[in-house]
């Protein structure tokens, strides 16, 4: 039998609820903070552990708190998760049919692409066509909005891309749907939709650009890891954080580590 | 499964649809009270554990959602949309659902209308020194609901809308204008704050024009400590919390009587 689960678990699951998706050094800061409020034994560097206590206790309530890497920013990232989940029901109750379809359709988009995004003229043009019913220019800009600030989709000059949080919750959904026709990458055998591809013909593997950067680093003449032609793309930096481990806590000068007042006027 | 398009018609047709949905729910909830001995035998050898506890783990799930959204979960709809079939053993099933929510999540489930037997869900961790209002970490609305609920505690649980619109306004949140944190001030106090039972806001009797008052809502008496909240407002204007006699009175009342349940 698990443990059982102190005050400082809950906590960390409280905030993890309302919060949905956190990085890994903010989560290192939030276990830290937890421990200490509730005087739990903490020691640093085992936040994993620390987790799959709470994991243990959400198994029955088909639950998890997953974690994934950002293809955006390389760094890792905790999700609560529901595992039940075969379809994207998670957005059920916050946006209307048309809605969920066209969040269907931009994903149809992103994952077909070759650059892993999809334009807002392109996903303005699937919003003419739904079968549920059509969305207007301002309604389609106004949804795409709550996408972005729901933290489903990412924005960027007018290209949208899927979230972290999109990826790590909606992994299962994504594979079931695409299945051989999404892309996935060589390295770390997650889903890439924003990568960098073998030029080979005969070879085509994909990879992440943090993962490019992590398995080149340092090496003057980069090779295809599966057919060993040269790998003709920029090899991209290392991520800030990545160059320590990544349980390490955070240095003192990026986060504060308990929440207070002032900080929660910001919104997270 | 479009929740969001039921709550946008029942505004709509509040009147007409409030008297369906009383009938409605006084089948559901007449069911409820029907259920013999024999059929909880007989329901609880029909089902498997795995069953159960699949079933469990729905009305966790449905209860998580509508409470992130702060809107009290009817016993009725658990019924109707989750439990179903499972009914004969709707209270085992309970209370292993608050089981989990105390084990697992430190929240507790408290009824706060007996009659018509709706719940919110409540933190029970201790707010932390600093965090006063044991609402959700992370939002920004919980700084501006505290203001107010510590202006009306003191002044005696009920205030005239201005003080709230002054005082805001003295914290530049305009309640005409639109703020770059909250939006339409105005709405999330008396729409958003009062649906979540954070909040009431009632019209004054017999104004012309018509005035309204603000007063705590349920769900801020089961949240709030209002001991706490003091100690705040004395920290704000370095005084004793006890220099101000009447409200430290009823702040301990409460906060024996909540420690009681």
């Amino acid at each position: 039998m698990s443990p059982p689960m102190g005050d400082s678990h809950k906590r960390f699951l409280q905030t993890m609820m309302s919060n949905g998706i956190i990085s890994a050094s903010r989560a290192a800061a939030l276990h830290k903070h937890c421990c200490e409020t509730h005087g739990a034994h903490y020691v640093a560097d085992r936040l994993e552990e620390f987790i799959n206590i709470i994991n243990a206790h959400l198994q029955s309530l088909f639950m998890h708190i997953r974690k994934g890497m950002s293809e955006d920013d390389g760094l890792e990232y905790y999700a609560l998760v529901n595992v039940t989940e075969t379809d994207i029901t998670r957005m059920a109750s916050d946006y209307a049919d048309n809605e969920l379809e066209l969040f269907r359709k931009t994903m149809d988009l992103i994952v077909d692409s070759e650059s892993g995004s999809a334009s807002s003229t392109d996903i303005l043009n699937c919003a003419d066509s739904l079968q549920t019913k059509k969305l207007k220019k301002k309604e389609t800009e106004h949804v795409l909005n709550k996408f972005v600030q729901d933290k489903w989709l990412n924005e960027k000059d007018g290209e949208y891309t899927l979230s972290v949080r999109c990826i790590v919750e909606m992994e299962q959904y994504m594979r079931t749907i695409y299945q051989d026709l999404i892309k996935v990458c060589h390295v770390c055998h997650n889903i890439a939709l924003q990568c960098q591809m073998c030029e080979n013909p005969i070879c085509g593997i994909k990879v992440h650009l943090p993962c490019v950067a992590r398995y080149f680093r340092a090496r003057s003449d980069p090779r295809c890891p599966e057919c060993s032609d040269f790998w003709p793309h920029e090899i991209p930096e290392i991520p800030h954080s990545q160059s320590q481990s990544s349980q390490s806590l955070p240095s003192s000068s990026r986060e504060s580590t308990a929440p207070t007042p002032s900080r929660r006027s910001r919104r997270s | 499964m479009s929740q969001r398009k039921k709550a946008v018609s029942a505004s709509q047709n509040k009147t007409q649809r409030r008297s369906q949905v009383c009938l409605d729910e006084d089948d559901e909830d007449a069911h409820f009270s029907q259920i013999t001995s024999s059929q909880v035998q007989r329901a609880r050898e029909h089902f498997t554990p795995v069953q159960i506890d699949r079933k469990v783990a729905e009305v966790v799930q449905f209860i998580l959602i509508k409470d992130q959204k702060k809107i009290p979960i009817r016993r009725a709809d658990i019924g109707k949309h989750v439990i179903k079939e499972y009914k004969a053993i709707y209270t085992e099933i309970m209370n292993r659902v608050c089981r989990k929510f105390d084990q697992v999540f430190g929240l507790k489930l408290v009824e706060i209308d007996p009659k018509n037997h709706i719940y919110i869900l409540i933190n029970k961790l201790e707010p932390i020194h600093g965090e006063p209002v044991s609402m959700r970490p992370g939002n920004p609305k919980s700084g501006l609901l505290f203001v107010i609920l510590s202006v009306i505690f003191m002044k005696g649980g009920v205030i005239k809308e201005n003080l709230v619109w002054n005082t805001l306004k003295k914290l530049r949140v305009d309640p005409g204008e639109k703020h770059d944190e909250f939006g339409d001030v105005k709405k999330v106090v008396t729409d958003e704050f009062v649906r979540q039972k954070y909040l009431e806001y009632v019209k004054i009797p017999h104004t012309e024009p018509v005035e309204y008052e603000f007063r705590w809502g349920l769900r801020a008496e089961k949240e709030m400590s209002k001991l706490k909240l003091l100690e705040f407002v004395g920290e704000l204007f370095g005084q004793d919390p006890q220099s101000w006699t009447q409200q430290f009175r009823e702040a301990s009342t409460a906060e024996t009587s909540s420690q009681r349940s």
